[in-house]
């Protein structure tokens, strides 16, 4: 069983959100970039899948900084390979255009399973997954949150809304989109990603520039005015506590 | 091309979602400006019915057995035929579990532009101008909807259910399903939810916890703040697939919408799927360090604090405050 998990890196949102002079981007010297956390679970799952059945599982990701520190702690989990993608990724990357990246990568390693993350918070032209799935000829199952390899086939549960999920059965080879893993993502101390990095290799792959045709244009990006903004109740904790008691007793639930 | 704008009526066992009636009064008004017309197009087996509150001027029912439970294969293959054959201005979806699985899927199949995260789309002098949200809310995205046929997943927040709900029948039009036969997805089963020991769609006051928490010991101060208000513990996505609360008490996209008297978020951001759950709220109050945190924009009230800090002293006040 081969399983491939391409990735995402998008902006820590953490830190604070600069744009930049064009009014359009990040500005990309004040972005920490950081693994999507939906990702996260779909490396946790596959490396959960791995042990049960066996096989070999692939990480890949994109050439920006913070790259080699998420494919190493893939490699710390239990990832077999890790693939870095060269390419110019830093403004603002189009989900369409990296999916195009992909691709050629993908084809090469004829997994068996692909495994991504459901969605990033950059999702401005789709989700990665639907996109290849539709683009290598295979099923996609979204928003899943267990999976089960069977014999030519994956049996996953899917969510849906009001906490309701289905059961539901996919032919391989397919793509997942991952919500949550079987188990939460597992620690790794950094003692033992230290050491990964000085046995692992991470392999490079130059996919030339993005093709961002067909991709919607952003021509404002900006922090959103509320005409409602929240009251702010300024002070230390206890003058927050009453005033929150005093909230709450106006709302009539104390 | 035509100018209509079409809308995927989503429906869930049998029920139009409240997401999709906000699809239809997005496109009531988008159709207005462009001088074409709503179109619903509803798949399912056994759901013509559904179609009779429907602010379309027409609804294309797609019925067969094969599309009574939503997979990815059958939608894509019905809904790329259609709009391969009609080339609308623009096809809505919600960007829910089923809208935002098929509308890149469509993207990717048809060749066609998608914008995802919208919240709203306006007309103005013969263009669609969308914004959206990005980096969980944190920031919005506006532009021009490109030329041509354009995919659109909506969040909610611009619009209410009953605004896209009719009291004049639309036109029920009868399409010819294409074959629908070696479907490489199949729906075995569905789980209904566990009933847990609360439903946190009846509370009047919920405690919601979001990452902010740190872990699970901490969960104990925010059950005894519940406990002292007569509440319950509820929390963001974070928190359940942790394993610190059951997923009976998620709050979110894929949990339960609530809509309790106060909503007191504590340390939650407020990304879009946690927000869309909890905008049924009489009163949300905002707890959070991050004094940029989305949640604000929602909120009535909101503190800059950490909730660890303030959970023990509020509690105290709640407790003196009853007498006890």
């Amino acid at each position: 069983m081969k399983i491939a998990v391409p990735t995402q890196l998008v902006p820590d949102l953490v830190e604070e959100l600069v744009v930049d002079a064009s009014g359009s981007y990040l500005d990309p010297s004040t972005v920490r970039w950081v693994l999507n956390e939906f990702d996260d679970y779909a490396i946790e799952q596959a490396i959960l899948l791995k042990e049960r059945k066996g096989g070999q599982v692939t990480v890949l990701t994109q050439g920006l900084d913070g790259a080699d520190d998420a494919l190493f702690a893939a490699a710390a989990k239990g990832a077999d390979r890790l693939i870095k993608l060269n390419g110019d990724f830093e403004t603002g990357v189009k989900i369409h255009a990296l999916a195009r990246q992909y691709l050629p990568v993908l084809k090469a390693l004829a997994p068996d399973l692909i495994l991504t993350g459901v969605q990033t918070h950059l999702n401005l032209d789709g989700t990665l997954g639907p996109i290849l799935a539709e683009s290598l000829g295979m099923p996609y199952v979204g928003y899943v949150s267990g999976v089960t390899l069977g014999d030519g086939k994956v049996t996953v549960i899917k969510e849906y809304p009001g906490g309701l999920r289905a059961e539901m059965e996919v032919s391989l080879p397919a793509v997942l989109g991952i919500q949550s893993s079987d188990t939460p993502p597992r620690y790794v101390p950094i003692s033992k990603i230290r050491q990964v990095m000085k046995t692992s290799k991470v392999d490079e792959e130059d996919c030339g520039d993005m093709d961002e045709s067909g991709s919607v244009l952003v021509d404002n990006l900006l922090v959103p005015e509320s005409s409602e903004k929240a009251e702010m109740i300024e002070g230390d904790v206890d003058a927050v506590a009453a005033r929150l008691v005093e909230i709450l007793k106006e709302q009539g639930v104390l | 091309m035509n100018q209509d704008i079409y809308v995927l009526v989503e429906q869930f066992k049998g029920k139009v979602t409240d997401m999709a009636f906000m699809a239809l009064a997005q496109a009531k008004e988008l159709a207005a400006a462009s001088g074409g017309k709503v179109v619903g197009v509803l798949l399912g087996h056994n759901v013509a019915g559904l179609a009779k509150d429907l602010a379309a001027g027409k609804v294309l029912v797609y019925d067969d057995p094969a599309l009574a439970d939503f997979t990815w294969d059958a939608y894509l293959k019905v809904l790329a035929g259609l709009i391969q054959a009609e080339m609308p201005r623009l096809v809505l979806l919600g960007e829910t579990t089923i809208g935002a699985d098929t509308a890149s899927g469509l993207s990717a199949r048809l060749g066609l532009p998608q914008v995802g995260s919208c919240t709203r789309i306006e007309a103005a002098g013969g263009a669609f101008n969308y914004t959206s949200q990005v980096c969980g809310g944190k920031l919005l995205a506006q532009g021009v909807l490109p030329d041509g046929s354009v995919l659109v997943t909506l969040v909610p927040g611009a619009f209410k259910p009953e605004q896209g709900k009719s009291a004049i029948p639309a036109q029920v039009v009868a399409m010819v399903t294409p074959a629908l036969e070696g479907l490489r997805v199949k729906l075995s089963h569905y789980i209904e939810p566990e009933g847990g020991d609360v439903d946190i769609c009846k509370e009047n006051v919920l405690v919601s916890v979001g990452r902010g928490v740190q872990n699970q010991d901490n969960l104990e101060m925010a059950q005894e703040l519940a406990d002292a208000l007569g509440a319950v513990v509820s929390g963001s996505r974070p928190v359940t697939d942790q394993g610190w609360l059951a997923t009976s008490r998620l709050v979110g996209k894929s949990g339960k919408s609530v809509h309790p008297k106060v909503y007191l978020a504590l340390g939650i951001s407020g990304a879009p799927e946690h927000t869309e759950a909890i905008t049924g709220s009489e009163m949300i109050i905002a707890v959070n360090t991050d004094p940029v945190a989305p949640i604000f924009n929602l909120a009535k009230y909101g503190a800059v604090v950490d909730m660890l800090d303030l959970l023990p002293v509020l509690t105290d006040q709640v407790r003196q405050a009853k007498g006890g």
